[in-house]
């Protein structure tokens, strides 16, 4: 294997994706260990090594779980090195031992979203195995999928024996231990994944069959067996484990080279478009001192120069004012960079930043305001006032930053072409307020994204817009966002199509998968490898519509592809926020006040497991 | 990583690390070598001079960019430290943070005054291992009638444009030895200036070698200071 490698890696592009080695790594002896896992990120090396759920699952894997239990990596080869390896018939191998994938006990797949899908398919296909479930047995290693887009594990369910649904960090031991078991006991397929689907948090496919009615619509999910839970509930941590303080170090540049604390997991924003604000609740926050420890041990177990706090709103950590002032205090000359991402729109924001940059180029600042009138941010759930955007935006150009990036969205639901025309304007007056500051050195960057309707969402029965409105849209925006100080940037309809069919797609779509993959389908998010024409005819083939799953305004008592999974926040609730939506009514932070929407009563024992101050949401009681 | 001498104060010191890039790491480029280095300091706590201005650099030079895929016997790189550490304390604390494939052979402090490493390399050697059925003998007789050539016009990319430049001024010598069992070493010493280098794989090339299986190391550098 070592040979062939050394023949083809001088022929790829960026070799030292497949080299591994990196400070951190963990190689355990392979035979010592019963229970191996190899952890697969679909995607490319550099953005895989960005990613923090798998960072942690390594770290849990080979740090925490005991001497006997090991976890390797695989990362999806791009085009050029997938075609050496199959020109050499090299299968798909981990990059601490370079062992095929088939040799391992447990493959665990990291689904952040749903343009990896194919990707899925294709490592399987790499690794030499059969890419359906039910054509593996016990001589192959165990398939399961994990993150935000397993929540809706629909799609995939031909493919993957397991979902784990929600926090890994327990979920992964759990799963060892039941492979440990079985292979202990010679036990079937049959039987362990049986055994997997009594353990909370994992959704085995096979155990449930979908019917339809004659429109195409759900007409009820049952299970096959008496003793499988139904519906099946996510799994949470009642607090954050410890944060990992020995992350890899990557050697070459990826997406974010850097190291990341996750002070805080979960939103209590309720923005109704996203998806991620709604699967991670409840919001769980890491006490300041543990975060301070880590970034101390982190720097010395690392050398990284750059370290972000993460969380879905840095805003709404409780102490995050502490927290930057004590990291400023005992970092602040150490050339570390620290980083805040999402930053809400108001002054405290800049003040931050302010700290946290006191030495070093000031390039960008970001907000998301996603939408561009006061109408629309009231329907999304997201609000603010203009005059506090503008007068935000000047004090970032008074302090010195020279762009201003603003993120927004078009083809919201209620959306019109003023609210469109608005996000122009809007952009306009950010520019005006930067010229007057700094004169023509003033820059506003503009991303537009194409909203796409997510499940346990509020807006998950709304449809996609259509191409014309959006095409028209995009239009409107590249014509009066142009001049100087002024960029756009957008997304292809098609693209953005597809990740709506498969966000909300069902059981059916697997043969859609299927066959795309086989019409050389694969990298489906990035724009020059997206195959439109072998999506096409694999819709062509199935007989099914993409309409049907984008356009399709849904009923709100519709039984919707993941209804039987539980993210904890009812479906009742969903439906009831979406009515107040139309009616254009906001929900301020449920931190302050709480709205009922069911975390509490999915979790109650958890919750009560916790320190009182632990999560974010208030001591009143749910309903 | 400038370098002007009236900027620093007289207080840093500054090093000379005679290092080898390995097998574990030849696929990694210049840059991600470099990056990599900044980190070990960092693990290791020394107290690194960084650059004036707008976006502080660590100062330290690594005297010549490895190709991809190269290994490196005879590295060398300079760092800046504000404090004095004795060689002997540098190294004890540098070496438990290197990874696979970096190794120190030697620390030493040298004048902080004197030109950067860049500007006094001359030349380096590399060494082939070529796994090829040929005898010595023919591919030293291709050897011999590409040293005889008065031009060897080449092209290469250079910030996106094709160049034409002359390989044969940039090479000095080329030994070639049987090695074992179907293999054949290449020693080639080439010109490595600020004027002009040149890369052992174009040598390779042009010798009809370069789709046998090989690999490359570079084994010295030479600079104006080695007398």
């Amino acid at each position: 294997m070592n040979d062939t490698l050394d023949r083809i890696l001088p022929t790829v592009s960026k070799p030292a994706r497949y080299t591994g080695g990196e400070w951190n790594q963990v190689v355990k002896d392979w035979d010592a260990c019963d229970v191996r896992w190899c952890l697969v990120f679909p995607d490319i090396y550099e953005i895989g090594m960005s990613n923090l759920g798998l960072s942690i699952l390594y770290d849990i894997l080979n740090r925490r779980a005991g001497p006997h239990t090991l976890a390797e990596r695989a990362y999806a080869p791009w085009t050029d090195m997938e075609a050496a390896m199959r020109a050499a018939q090299l299968p798909l191998f981990s990059l601490e031992s370079r062992r095929p994938l088939a040799a391992f006990d447990i493959l665990g797949f990291s689904l952040p979203y749903e343009q990896l899908y194919t990707n899925l398919l294709n490592l399987l296909d790499l690794a030499g195995l059969p890419v359906l479930a039910a054509r593996r047995d016990e001589s192959h290693p165990l398939v399961i999928a994990g993150g935000g887009a397993a929540l809706n594990p629909e799609p995939l369910s031909d493919f993957v024996d397991a979902f784990a649904l929600g926090d890994g960090e327990e979920l992964v031991v759990e799963i060892g231990e039941a492979v440990r078991r079985a292979k202990k006991k010679g036990a079937s397929r049959e039987e362990l994944l049986h055994r997997l689907a009594a353990i909370p948090g994992l959704y085995v496919p096979r155990f449930y069959e979908v019917e339809y009615d004659g429109t195409g619509r759900i007409a009820g999910v049952r299970p096959t067996r008496t003793d499988v839970p139904l519906p099946v509930r996510k799994r949470i941590v009642t607090t954050l484990p410890p944060p990992v303080t020995r992350p890899l170090v990557p050697y070459i540049n990826t997406v974010h080279n850097r190291a990341v604390v996750e002070i805080q997991r979960g939103c209590t924003r309720g923005c109704r478009f996203c998806h991620a604000g709604m699967i991670y609740r409840p919001v769980r926050e890491r006490p300041v001192a543990e975060v301070l420890d880590a970034v101390e041990a982190i720097i010395a177990n690392t050398g990284f120069e750059e370290i972000a706090l993460l969380s879905l709103s840095s805003s709404d950590y409780t102490h995050i004012e502490e927290l930057v002032r004590q990291l400023v205090a005992r970092h602040g000359d150490a050339h570390l960079s620290l980083s805040l991402p999402s930053l809400r729109i108001e002054s405290v924001s800049v003040a931050l930043m302010e700290q946290l940059q006191s030495t070093g180029r000031r390039s960008s600042f970001t907000f998301a305001p996603e939408a561009a009138t006061e109408r629309l941010r009231g329907v999304i759930n997201k609000p603010i006032a203009d005059e506090e955007l503008l007068a935000v935006a000047e004090e970032v150009y008074s302090r010195g930053w020279k762009t201003i990036k603003l993120y927004f969205m078009i083809g919201l639901p209620t959306q019109t072409l003023d609210d469109v025309a608005a996000i122009a304007d809007l952009a306009r007056r950010v520019r005006a307020v930067g010229r007057r500051v700094l004169g023509r050195k003033a820059q506003v960057n503009v991303s537009v994204s194409t909203f796409v309707p997510k499940p346990h969402t509020p807006f998950q029965w709304t449809p996609l817009a259509s191409e014309e409105e959006i095409k028209a849209q995009q239009d409107y925006l590249k014509e009066h966002l142009r001049g100087p100080g002024l960029k756009l940037n957008w997304n292809r309809y098609r693209e953005t199509q597809l990740e709506a069919v498969l966000s909300r797609g069902d059981r059916r779509l697997g043969a859609v998968i299927h066959r795309a993959w086989q019409l050389g389908a694969r990298f489906d998010g990035w724009g020059d490898q997206f195959k439109v024409e072998a999506w096409r005819q694999a819709f062509r083939e199935s007989g099914l519509e993409i309409g049907f799953y984008t356009r399709r305004a849904r009923d709100l008592d519709e039984i919707l592809p993941w209804d039987h999974i539980d993210a904890g926040v009812r479906k009742s609730y969903l439906a009831r926020d979406y009515r107040a939506s139309l009616r254009g009514e906001t929900r301020p932070d449920c931190r302050e006040r709480c709205y009922a929407c069911g975390i509490l009563t999915a979790f109650r024992r958890e919750r009560a497991a916790a320190p009182a101050d632990a999560w974010g949401c208030p001591k009143s009681s749910d309903r | 990583m400038t370098d002007s001498p009236t900027s620093k104060p007289p207080t840093y010191r500054r090093l000379r690390i005679r290092f080898a890039k390995g097998e574990p790491l030849k696929y990694i480029s210049h840059l991600d070598l470099a990056r990599t280095w900044e980190r070990v300091f960092r693990r290791a706590g020394l107290p690194v001079a960084y650059s004036q201005g707008f976006n502080p650099r660590p100062r330290f030079q690594i005297a010549a960019a490895l190709p991809v895929g190269v290994t490196g016997q005879a590295e060398l790189l300079d760092l800046w430290l504000t404090e004095p550490l004795s060689p002997a304390e540098i190294l004890a604390r540098l070496r438990p943070q290197l990874p696979p494939g970096l190794t120190i052979h030697g620390v030493e402090a040298v004048d902080a005054q004197s030109p950067s490493l860049q500007s006094q390399m001359r030349a380096a050697e590399y060494r082939a291992v070529v796994h090829s059925d040929e005898p010595p003998e023919a591919i030293r007789s291709r050897v011999e009638k590409l040293l005889a050539a008065p031009t060897l016009p080449r092209r290469r990319q250079h910030k996106g444009k094709i160049q034409t430049y002359d390989l044969r001024p940039l090479i000095r010598t080329i030994a070639v030895e049987p090695g074992p069992e179907g293999t054949v070493y290449l020693t080639m010493r080439l010109q490595a200036s600020p004027q002009g280098a040149g890369r052992p794989d174009q040598v390779l090339e042009l010798l009809g070698l370069s789709t046998a299986p090989h690999t490359v190391e570079r084994t010295n550098l030479y600079f104006d200071f080695d007398n």
